[in-house]
């Protein structure tokens, strides 16, 4: 007899679960918590770069209305410790970062002292009456500058370089000798400001009965946050419940362990009262990690054909004034990613982690990886233009071949799975290359400028194996199938918007049979969710998932036991199919999942040595990383007399490996190009010498508005990972990763008939406007 | 000190004593509890606290709760009829119009306002008209599908 067969849900394009309380605006984020009795945080920050505190007054808010406690770095002593860096990078200097900063502030936004008070209006009138006499010092801005000594930003360690990651690979003086084309480029990744749209704020409340501080954050990493404040707080584990609400975006900024975070966990405790932060916006653009910033000085050996012989890089990571929590290991992913997806043998970096009078740099959106990928994509094209052979051409030339995988790089990673020119023909071909660039030859012939940028990317995702993770790289997930009949997963990965409420009931709708609605996918409470990671690094899939995967095997084979037992018959020969376990090969045999979850919990009829229940906990701990990869083309139009350059045009082929919800596959990627395209064209956080940002307000700082992009055109190509069950790479990054030099090398490309070989990012108007000016 | 407001907000009538520097995104917020309508950047430029003041899309981080005395207000909690989603709603869902959901009811405020104005916007209309909406997540091109979709529904509810 013929069963109806259940659509698969994995792979099918699923509305999201977590979408009508977002459209009804019927969702919590921290801000829109009421806790009873709650007072407000406001925190006054360093107006100065740097200088020494020399006093504090804080008599004037203490008299404020309101006002129920004002505190300083020196109050905090041996009540609240620095707050983390996560790394196992060798000799790394660690000044001290207190929540609070004590004697000398060191960035714009430093904070000095935190107000309490009835409202949160009362605590920022309040902060206006604290008086702090600074000793302003000359900061230092500059990078390079700092580099080579310059004023200290940590006297106490005697220089400003925090760390040096020297890397070698193969034979670089053999490689760049004799060799035929070999092009120098300094290229600047400039500094971005995350922006998510929610600010971060965090709110506490104590818990005097049961001595338990409840901290609601931000954040994307819920556990981590847990652990590092009972360490920071002085407290048990056991006493920290950390509880990620809804969160509004986080593309990394909220991947972190924050003063606030610890400030106001600690007062709540102290004061006995629920106390709230939320950050203002200037608050978001000073006091929140910075991405990017990373000077590179490159060489590169080529042959004529455009064959790459070596590379030579000098990397100059700007790390603000203190390390948050993964400030210097994210540049050592740009080391590892250097290769991209060619056959590079012979590199050579010099990394070095300088601290300079900013706002500190963390992970933002690739985190590392975007830094890498411009540079070798930039490099290409540098050599495409100084050969003459075509940019498609020298990349088929030097990618890593099919047969190859998994493929070692010269930088020790092992490509999983990889099908590079696949991507690229397919690319070609949907945005039907020739023509464009036929295109282009008659306008150029006509005096407009047109530019065709292409890019060819892989990016190192599902991090990762815990022995290359500063802090452990497993995920854990628990799946309890409720007694009637629906099922609950407490997963690790804390989602701040990538709809995994969605993504993983599809994959226990397919693994048990049940419904959708029978599923409820929990996150985000650590006395609900018993441990986890976070999601970051397009890790939530590959590795959550993973996690995930091998909970619903162990259910399946407790199924299998108790049916088996049920029918009389062998456990080996059940088979678990669309919600029913049949005996193989006796038709009508059969009990539906609903039966053995009955079964499992009535408990008075279990096989020998079956325990009662159906529950899982797993942990995952992924064998390597996933290298999701693909090609992007995008076309730029300039307007020859303003220099104004507009993207007309943007097609993509990605390979995340399996998709679980295309829908929600290309909407990561529609986001992620866009950020690449705000990096292209638009935005950068600027510091004047006197280390003011002056980019400090969304009038200064250009993130893109909905006319500044155009919409995408999005293919695919699917080559799973066998470092999961699932076969998923994870697609959080790959937008941003492929999209930066893709929309550089077109406007470049717009441009290089007049001589241009390179432009730093933005490539705003007036950039163009002067290389043209200049070409007349 | 405090002054007298009287508002229509979601369709019931409020009259309530404030303090006359209250903004209406704090009114709504902390004083009715509507916190669907969010605070992204305090300063009309990131559209996150869009509301609609007589159907029109107002950013409430900048406008006293007084000045909306009299007023008729539509948060996101007011724009479904019981159960039964707004157009708009349906499209944001069906076309993935959003990611994190914090910039999703000034963006649907927005385009209700658009909407009211033209009932047939094509791309270049939606996203001019969306302009003052930051969205981080989406680059935008779910969003401007959304609306159309919204569009068509609502001129084919219409006939």
């Amino acid at each position: 007899m013929a069963t109806p067969t259940m659509p698969k849900q994995i792979g099918a394009r699923v509305r999201r679960k977590e979408d009508p309380r977002l459209i009804t605006g019927s969702s919590t984020y921290t801000d829109d918590l009421k806790l009873r009795g709650a007072v407000h945080c406001a925190l006054l920050r360093s107006p100065h770069a740097r200088a020494r505190v020399l006093s504090i007054d804080t008599s004037g808010a203490e008299e404020t209305d309101g006002v129920v406690a004002v505190v300083t770095g020196r109050d905090l002593e041996g009540e609240v410790g620095g707050l983390p860096v996560a790394h196992k990078i060798e000799g790394l200097l660690e000044p001290p970062h207190l929540p609070l900063a004590v004697d000398e502030v060191r960035y714009v936004g430093d904070a000095v002292a935190a107000v309490v008070a009835e409202t949160a209006f009362a605590a920022r009138d309040a902060l206006e009456r604290i008086e702090v006499e600074y000793e302003e010092l000359d900061p230092v801005v500059d990078v390079e500058a700092a580099a080579e000594g310059g004023p200290l930003v940590h006297e106490d360690l005697g220089t400003n370089v925090a760390f040096e990651f020297p890397f070698e690979a193969g034979d670089v003086e053999t490689a760049f000798r004799d060799a035929p084309v070999v092009i120098r480029q300094r290229l600047m990744n400039q500094r971005q400001i995350p922006f998510a749209v929610e600010p971060r704020a965090v709110a506490a409340r104590w818990d005097r009965g049961h001595r338990k501080l409840e901290v609601w954050s931000t954040t994307q990493i819920p556990h981590l946050l847990r652990a590092q404040l009972s360490l920071i707080l002085g407290m048990p584990e056991h006493s920290v419940r950390v509880v990620a609400p809804e969160v509004g975006g986080g593309f990394g900024s909220k991947l972190n362990v924050y003063a606030e975070e610890a400030l106001v966990g600690h007062l709540a405790r102290a004061l006995g009262r629920p106390v709230k932060w939320t950050a203002t916006r200037t608050e978001g653009f000073q006091a929140t990690i910075h991405g990017r910033d990373q000077l590179a000085e490159v060489e590169v050996a080529a042959e004529e054909d455009g064959t790459l012989r070596g590379m030579k890089v000098r990397l100059l990571q700007d790390l603000g004034a203190y390390h948050q929590l993964l400030t210097p290991v994210i540049p050592t992913l740009t080391v590892l990613m250097l290769p991209g997806v060619y056959r590079l043998r012979n590199l050579r970096v010099d990394l070095k982690g300088v601290f300079t009078n900013k706002t500190p740099t963390d992970a933002y959106r690739g985190a590392g990886r975007p830094e890498a990928t411009y540079i070798i994509e930039r490099v290409v094209d540098m050599v495409s233009d100084e050969t003459g052979v075509d940019p498609a051409e020298v990349r088929r030339r030097n990618f890593i071949p099919d047969d190859a995988f998994p493929a070692e790089t010269c930088t020790g990673l092992s490509y999983d799975s990889g099908g590079y020119g696949a991507a690229l023909d397919a690319l070609l071909e949907a945005a039907d290359y020739e023509g464009l660039r036929r295109e282009q030859a008659g306008k150029r012939e006509r005096g407009e400028l047109m530019g065709i940028g292409l890019s060819t990317y892989v990016e190192i995702c599902g991090l990762g194996p815990s022995a290359a993770m500063p802090a452990g790289g497993w995920e854990a997930c628990t799946v309890e199938v409720r007694r009637t009949g629906n099922v609950v997963v407490k997963t690790g990965v804390s989602p701040h918007g990538q709809g995994e409420e969605t993504t993983f009931a599809q994959i226990v709708a397919d693994a048990l049979g049940v419904s959708m609605d029978a599923v409820e996918i929990a996150h985000g409470d650590t006395d609900y969710v018993p441990e986890g990671i976070g999601t970051f690094g397009s890790r939530a899939q590959a590795v959550g998932g993973a996690a995930l995967s091998l909970c619903l095997e162990d259910l399946r084979e407790k199924s299998r036991k108790i049916a088996g037992h049920l029918l009389e018959a062998d456990p080996e020969d059940v088979e678990f199919e669309e919600g029913e376990l049949r005996i193989r090969g006796a038709p009508g045999r059969s009990v539906g999942f609903g039966d053995v979850v009955g079964a499992a919990y009535m408990a008075d009829d279990l096989p020998e040595g079956v325990e009662p229940g159906l529950a899982a906990t797993r942990f995952f701990e992924p064998p390597n990383f996933t290298f999701p990869f693909g090609a992007h083309l995008c076309v730029v139009d300039v307007d020859p007399d303003t220099g104004e350059p507009s993207l007309r045009k943007y097609v993509a082929v990605d390979d995340c490996g399996t998709v679980i919800n295309p829908m929600i596959v290309d909407g990561q990627l529609h986001g992620g190009i866009a950020q690449a395209v705000a990096q292209a064209l638009y935005e950068e956080a600027v510091y004047d010498e006197s280390g003011q940002l002056v980019t400090g307000s969304l009038m200064d700082y250009p993130v893109p508005k909905s006319t500044y992009l155009p919409s995408y055109e999005l293919h695919r190509t699917t080559t799973p990972t066998p470092v999961n069950p699932l076969g998923a790479k994870g697609v959080g990054e790959a937008g941003t990763i492929g999209g930066t030099p893709c929309v550089m090398n077109a406007v470049i490309d717009a441009v290089s008939h007049l001589g241009v070989r390179h432009l730093d990012m933005p490539a705003r108007p007036e950039k163009l406007w002067r290389v043209l000016a200049e070409s007349r | 000190m405090t002054t007298s407001i009287s508002v229509t907000v979601n369709g019931r009538d409020r009259t309530d004593q404030i303090d006359p520097r209250l903004l209406l995104v704090h009114y709504l917020r902390d004083v009715l509890d509507l916190t669907g309508t969010h605070v992204g950047c305090e300063t009309s430029l990131c559209g996150a606290c869009t509301v609609l003041v007589d159907g029109k899309a107002v950013k409430a981080c900048t406008l006293l709760a007084a000045q909306a005395d009299g007023c008729e207000i539509t948060t996101i909690e007011g724009l479904a009829e019981g159960e039964e989603l707004h157009p708009l709603q349906e499209a944001f869902w069906e076309e993935h119009g959003r990611q994190c959901g914090f910039c999703t009811p000034g963006m649907i405020l927005a385009a209700h306002q658009l909407l009211s104005d033209d009932p047939d916007p094509g791309e270049a209309e939606i996203r001019h008209a969306l302009e003052g909406n930051l969205c981080r997540c989406t680059g935008y091109h779910n969003i401007v599908r959304a609306v159309r979709r919204a569009a068509v529904a609502m001129a084919a509810a219409a006939e």
